[in-house]
């Protein structure tokens, strides 16, 4: 049986950072299986985890001094909640896990912890029926565990309450913005074209310098909708995101008057503007996949709302951009 | 979950507390707390606080929950389209 630290390493730090920056993301994963942690006998509880290696290390890393078994699931390197609203954290894997892995040969009593977020994937009354074992739902977070264990199973009603507070929040902000490099710099050749469109046919010095003015908005839209919108989301006025990114993208709108793009032309200056509200109510809009109190009803009602508006302004930016030079 | 509400009014929850054999699972496994069990069985002390997870409904044993479950995700809601759009099967880069 493999035996894990309960410490961390250099190198699970510089995972973390990979992982939470989105370079191994995808790829950050620990084998399915069952480990042991600390002594474990034939009575040490079981709890099991997703095989997402930043799922792993946050609950290995809670269980100093506690003698336990981990079950690993396969959820192909995904965390906990995102993988039991996937599908892949199911009652099916957990009941193959169990069998896969001859746990009934390991330990003597027929209990399995399971993290409270898995429940959105397990039904504990078929994992029994399937396998055998009863299913408790563990505290949702794993810093919970040793005080769950010690007080024989049981919650206190803050241990099942989700948050997101600003650590919580921040810590989502680089995966956010890796994520946009690909589509930047897609849009980046596409606004170098538009910016170097003129009177006289195309310009590769009002591309270059127009172009550049532009990618200096695009950058304050992610800024106002991937770090403001996260880091001040409870305060940020408005239920809905594409709002709340509105008004971020405003407050990023700001900055960029007291730089240079202010020395444009009207119809530029407001295409500019409108261009980093508009990216940055888009980008808050998507946010709220990184939330866990966005329900999809309220997601899909505010898409309605919110993505016409997005669309008419894109084209209103376009309009206005490209035409400047014509007026 | 303090200083945190959605959009009033589009959660599709819906509980039938004629069914319910007040086992408590539901509030056991709800991570934004909204229901409450008392001598006089379950409430519901929030539907608009309600995300839609599904735990809920997937764990309750005489099927006196309903709730449309999902991700409240804008990428995940448009992933079908642009994947129309772009030919492809799979979402990539998202969770």
């Amino acid at each position: 049986m493999p035996q894990v630290a309960t410490a961390a390493s250099f190198r699970d730090f510089c995972g973390t950072v990979g992982a939470r920056i989105g370079i191994i993301r995808r790829k950050y994963k620990v084998a399915p299986g069952i480990y042991a942690v600390g002594t474990p006998g034939s009575e040490s509880p079981v709890l099991v985890t997703a095989n997402y290696k930043l799922s792993f290390d946050a609950l290995r890393l809670q269980l100093c001094g506690v003698d336990a078994w981990l079950l690993v699931l396969d959820t192909r390197g995904i965390n906990v909640w995102c993988a039991a609203g996937k599908g892949t954290l199911s009652t099916e894997e957990v009941i193959r896990s169990v069998e896969h892995s001859r746990l009934a040969l390991v330990v003597s009593h027929r209990e399995l912890v399971l993290p409270q977020l898995a429940a959105t994937g397990v039904t504990a009354q078929d994992v029994k029926r399937g396998c055998g074992f009863q299913v408790f739902f563990g505290p949702i977070r794993a810093a919970d565990i040793p005080t769950y264990l010690q007080q024989g199973n049981q919650c206190n009603e803050t241990m099942r309450e989700v948050t997101f507070t600003l650590p919580e929040r921040a810590v989502l902000i680089p995966v956010e913005l890796f994520l946009l490099a690909k589509p930047l710099l897609i849009t980046l050749a596409l606004m170098f074209v538009l910016s170097g469109i003129g009177p006289s046919l195309f310009s590769l010095n009002a591309a270059l310098h127009r172009g550049l003015t532009l990618l200096t908005a695009t950058l304050l839209g992610i800024f106002g909708g991937a770090v403001l919108t996260p880091l001040l989301l409870p305060w940020l006025p408005c239920r809905q995101f594409w709002i709340k990114g509105v008004l971020a993208g405003l407050a990023a709108a700001v900055i960029s008057w007291l730089l240079p793009a202010a020395r444009y032309s009207l119809p530029e200056q407001l295409a500019l503007f409108l261009w980093m509200i508009t990216l940055s109510s888009y980008l808050a809009m998507n946010f709220t996949g990184s939330t866990p109190f966005t329900s999809p009803s309220g997601v899909e009602y505010e898409m309605r709302r919110g993505i016409p508006v997005q669309i008419a302004a894109t084209c209103l930016t376009i309009v206005l951009w490209v035409g400047s030079p014509f007026f | 979950m303090h200083g945190y509400r959605y959009i009033e009014g589009t959660a599709t929850l819906q509980v039938d507390l004629q069914r319910c054999v007040a086992c408590g699972l539901c509030a056991e496994v709800c991570p934004h707390r909204i229901f409450a069990l008392s001598a006089e069985g379950l409430e519901v002390k929030d539907y608009d606080l309600c995300m839609e997870c599904g735990a809920c409904a997937r764990n309750c044993p005489v099927q006196a929950i309903t709730v449309s479950p999902g991700v409240g995700c804008a990428a995940a809601l448009l992933a079908p389209l642009v994947n129309r759009l772009l030919g492809r099967k799979v979402l990539s880069g998202c969770c």
